[in-house]
């Protein structure tokens, strides 16, 4: 890796599941705050090893279902508004004898646009709390990146932590088992 | 707060040593155990490769195939419906048959991919990839026959509530109209699952590719996802919601759909039965066409670890159960027919079985009801050809269940005097032949260019995504 460029973070590589599982819990005892893990699957429980549990006693929790649940009501909403503008005020239709509006006959039109609203608010949720699309990262830079997304799992502590110190972390990093840690640098333009 | 960092193992219950439980052979979801690195490099493996001879083949050949569809409908725009056979007494032919056909076959993705998502069932993970996909492609061919059945084609954004020069809105107390709503609902959700579900992996062939073209193409599509834990978090959320709203999604479109008939004051259509008889005949009818699909993509590419004789089997048993409820359904119709003591109903139902389109019964019966129950036995559901050759015929048989239901009925309604037979055109034929090419060329496509397998799904199930190592 050049030596030019912002620095970023260090980065310390780790074989399997277990081995980034133990480290992470060590990571977060150590007190450092601005770092992340990078695996190829979700790995189950990670949550509570890198971020603890809540007072009541359960891991960090994803906001992705208000954006969903914001979603749905909107679509209920507008289901209901539109049947009722288009068939009820706007333009009167008699059909089969059936009230101009009401909340039963349409309800299959509530029902479809409650979850396509709500599809949409989870997949837009999901894609505003990951901060996507976002083309570039400076972990992309790591020269082993693409391995995260294959076999390889990786700790990445960034120097905006307070507790970060290049040679303290790097040490720590490999005590606790990271392998090949490294500095990560963003390039400084393009 | 450290509570988390150590693992209680729970002492196994005093009672398990009593009655000494029969330890079962797991096999597992991945054989040969397979690294995680094997799993990348074979399924993004089919995507880099260069493109195999046969694929070409094929493509071609599902490209001319399609190209009857073309001619189908280039005949019935420039001329008009009429070219299509359905006339008095019945105007929903082929077209409305077709229609819930390729829709049907669709749920069987959706099952897949949310509804034993919730239940927890690993071994969906290697093949909900591809049966989103098909239900995706399976969505556009069953459009194509509603959206050209309504004669002007051009004028078809009038179904949807879209302000007008007439300025007449769409009427919602019509079953058809909440049908746009269904299936355009079910469209778009199940590409938004298919494709959020597919962003981990477009990242890894991002990170893998080594051609100009591919890093923008996948590097677009992934959106630039990096493999991180907040990533995943708010990933897993996600996924696990759009699961939850895709299984009353997938549940109300056939339902939807069966409303169609089934609002209609006409004998044979107006039962209740109709919703859940349809959404099982639809999951029937998916896993025929998951089968017809992928038995020959593993055998072609060699995907004999992750598609294994577990998942054909369960396949098997899930066509058996659905099959096995249908053949209920069908039964359950004639009981209460005769129940019911309406002579309409009454004679709808002999006529299904003994008139103008007594042939049309018996297949299906024969397809969809005895067919499957072959499934009981392990030879057969381990006769991976023969298993193939069912799918096949479960196709059939839920395509002409379709044909009589809509048939039947029109073709005999009350007046003796306005009694028809239906017949297809050869425009009808065109149409429908093509719409198999047309399935096949985008499923061929997607073979070519998009994971065939949710990667990080399937590593999950493997040992090495276990982070206890195996000490639980």
């Amino acid at each position: 890796m050049a030596n030019k460029g912002i620095k970023y973070g260090l980065a310390a590589v780790f074989n399997t599941a277990s081995e980034i599982y133990t480290a992470a819990a060590k990571v977060r005892d150590a007190g450092y705050t601005s770092w992340e893990c990078y695996t190829p699957m979700p790995v189950h429980g990670l949550d509570a090893q890198m971020y603890g549990l809540d007072d009541k006693g359960f891991p960090i929790r994803s906001k992705v279902p208000r954006f969903t649940l914001t979603g749905g009501v909107t679509g209920f909403f507008t289901g209901m508004f539109i049947v009722w503008y288009m068939n009820a005020y706007d333009y009167p239709l008699i059909a089969g004898g059936k009230p101009f509006f009401s909340p039963i006959f349409p309800f299959p039109v509530f029902y479809e646009l409650t979850i396509l609203f709500a599809a949409f608010g989870t997949l837009f949720g999901m894609f505003f709390l990951n901060r996507l699309p976002r083309h570039n990262h400076p972990v992309f830079e790591h020269p082993k990146f693409g391995r995260t997304g294959d076999d390889k799992f990786m700790i990445v502590v960034e120097v905006e932590d307070p507790k970060f110190d290049d040679d303290e972390t790097a040490d720590f990093l490999k005590e606790i088992g990271g392998k090949s840690v490294s500095l990560i640098r963003e390039p400084e333009e393009f | 707060m450290s509570s988390a960092t150590t693992d209680t193992v729970k002492p196994s219950p005093e009672i398990l040593k009593k009655v000494k439980p029969a330890k079962l052979d797991e096999v597992p979801l991945v054989l040969n155990k397979r690294s995680l690195h094997w799993i990348t490099d074979k399924i993004c493996g089919i995507v880099e490769a260069k493109t195999p001879a046969w694929w070409w083949w094929c493509f071609i050949f599902a490209l001319s195939i399609a190209s009857f569809t073309g001619m189908g409908l280039l005949v019935l725009v420039s001329s008009g419906v009429g070219e299509w056979g359905n006339n008095n007494p019945v105007n929903w032919g082929w077209a409305i048959v077709n229609f819930v056909f390729w829709i049907g076959i669709g749920h069987a993705g959706t099952l897949i991919s949310a509804i034993l998502c919730l239940l927890k069932q690993k071994w969906r993970t290697s093949i909900n990839r591809g049966s989103e996909a098909m239900t995706v492609f399976a969505v556009m061919c069953a459009g194509i026959f509603p959206l050209f059945h309504v004669g002007r084609v051009w004028f078809a954004w009038w179904l949807f509530p879209i302000p007008n020069a007439n300025n007449i809105w769409p009427q919602f107390k019509s079953p058809l109209e909440w049908d746009v709503f269904a299936v355009s609902t079910y469209f778009t959700v199940s590409v938004l699952f298919w494709y959020m579900g597919m962003i981990p992996d477009l990242a890894v062939l991002r990170d893998r590719a080594q051609k100009m073209w591919r890093k923008y193409f996948y590097g677009f599509l992934s959106m630039g996802w990096n493999n991180s834990n907040t990533h995943w978090r708010n990933f897993e959320m996600a996924y696990l919601l759009l699961a939850g709203l895709s299984t009353p999604l997938v549940l109300s479109v056939h339902t939807i759909v069966s409303f169609d008939f089934a609002i209609a004051n006409l004998p044979g259509w107006h039962t209740t039965i109709f919703p859940p008889y349809f959404v099982a005949g639809a999951i029937f009818s998916g896993f025929g066409m998951v089968m017809t699909l992928l038995l020959p993509v593993r055998a072609v590419f060699g995907l004999h670890d992750l598609i294994n004789q577990k998942h054909i089997d369960n396949m098997c048993k899930i066509t058996l159960a659905t099959g096995s409820l249908v053949g209920y359904a069908y039964a359950m119709e004639f009981f209460i027919a005769w129940y019911g003591a309406n002579s309409y109903e009454g004679f709808a139902f002999i006529n299904r079985a003994f008139g103008n389109y007594w042939w049309a019964y018996w297949i299906m019966v024969s397809c969809n009801v005895i067919c499957p129950q072959l499934f009981w036995f392990k030879a057969i559901r381990e006769n991976t050809p023969l298993v193939w050759v069912i799918s096949i015929f479960v196709n059939i048989g839920m395509w002409f269940e379709r044909f009589v239901i809509a048939n039947t009925t029109l073709s005999r309604d009350f007046l003796p005097s306005s009694w028809g037979y239906y017949s297809p055109t050869v425009v009808d034929i065109f149409t429908f032949f093509g719409t198999f090419g047309f399935f096949s060329v985008l499923f061929l496509l997607f073979l070519r260019f998009l994971p065939l397998m949710p990667l990080a799904e399937v590593k999950s199930v493997t040992p090495m995504a276990d982070p206890h190592a195996g000490k639980h």
